[in-house]
């Protein structure tokens, strides 16, 4: 039984890791799941149990934080960074750094410069928190074959 | 006043099978290794770097209770235990090293930085491990 759980939360975490490996990629929740190698309603439903959210949310997260660094760390503009990170509107990139951060892209890069911290602490702190009770039933949905925002071609995750 | 760290411990699922990562895998080397009763201490160390010890502990008994030891059991498993950092000389050199030796669990492949190149992956069990090739101060500042 319990050799069942960690060999699953061992596969959930290498499907994260590919999240955080390829965020810039349009990704698709099937190809993140097969990493996992699981269905897709169930990754979706494992993950959420082992992580506290969702992977589209977890993904969401990652992206906005990588967007925060690169507004933070230089000078390219909004919309490159926007795509950057894997975006692939700016008008969703824009709605879900002020849902998440609470202010615009261009007024967080006006209040904060560098951070002097190396790349992987700030990936490993600077994840914008999630409390697991505020992903709402939209992101929990199970039939979406999609992050939101990838395109039709997804990412392969090696 | 403290004057060294010599023992630091992370959490592994099966140490044996820690011991073939490791040491066979990352090129650490064994530190001490001798069991007493039931219990094995074992520890690894870089080599050239005799005394400071990261000691392989395995959740059970006579530490833990079975209910406690399946806890951080899971939490091992999902990685939000235990971490290491280590640094090289060479970061692009070990990375080939260890996908010749079948390591395939990259976080993250070699990116350079302005204080230097690294790398992350992760033990069998979970375990995050980070690489660091520092720049050299002639290096950073040229």
């Amino acid at each position: 039984m319990s050799r069942e759980v960690e060999d699953l939360n061992r596969r959930l975490l290498r499907a994260r890791d590919a999240m955080d490996r390829a965020y810039a990629e349009p990704l698709d929740v099937r190809a993140v799941a097969a990493v996992a190698y699981v269905s897709e309603a169930h990754f979706i439903r494992s993950f959420r149990a082992v992580f506290g959210e969702t992977p589209h949310r977890y993904l969401q997260r990652r992206r906005v934080e990588r967007s925060m660094f690169l507004l933070r760390e230089t000078d390219r503009s909004i919309t490159d960074i926007c795509f950057d990170v894997g975006f692939m509107s700016l008008g969703t990139f824009s709605r879900t750094f002020r849902e998440i951060i609470g202010e615009t892209p261009s007024s967080y890069r006006e209040g904060h410069g560098p951070m002097v911290a190396p790349n992987c602490v700030q990936m490993w702190a600077m994840r914008p928190r999630v409390a697991a009770a505020t992903a709402t039933p939209a992101e929990s949905a199970t039939q979406s074959s999609s992050f939101g925002e990838a395109g039709a071609a997804a990412a392969p995750l090696a | 006043m403290l004057t060294r760290l010599n023992v630091a411990s992370i959490y592994v699922l099966d140490k044996q099978e820690a011991l073939d990562f490791y040491v066979d895998k990352l090129g650490l080397e064994v530190g001490s290794d001798f069991t007493q009763g039931s219990y094995r201490w074992l520890t690894v160390r870089v080599p050239g770097q005799p005394d400071v010890e990261i000691n392989l502990e395995q959740p059970g008994p006579p530490l833990h209770d079975e209910a406690t030891a399946e806890q951080l059991r899971e939490l091992i498993a999902k990685g939000a235990l235990s971490g290491l950092v280590f640094h090289t000389d060479d970061v692009r050199a070990l990375y080939e090293t260890l996908q010749a030796r079948g390591v395939t669990d990259f976080t993250q492949e070699p990116i350079d930085h302005f204080y230097g190149t690294d790398m992350g992956l992760r033990d069998p069990f979970g375990n995050a491990i980070r690489v660091l090739e520092r720049k050299t101060a002639a290096a950073a500042t040229a």
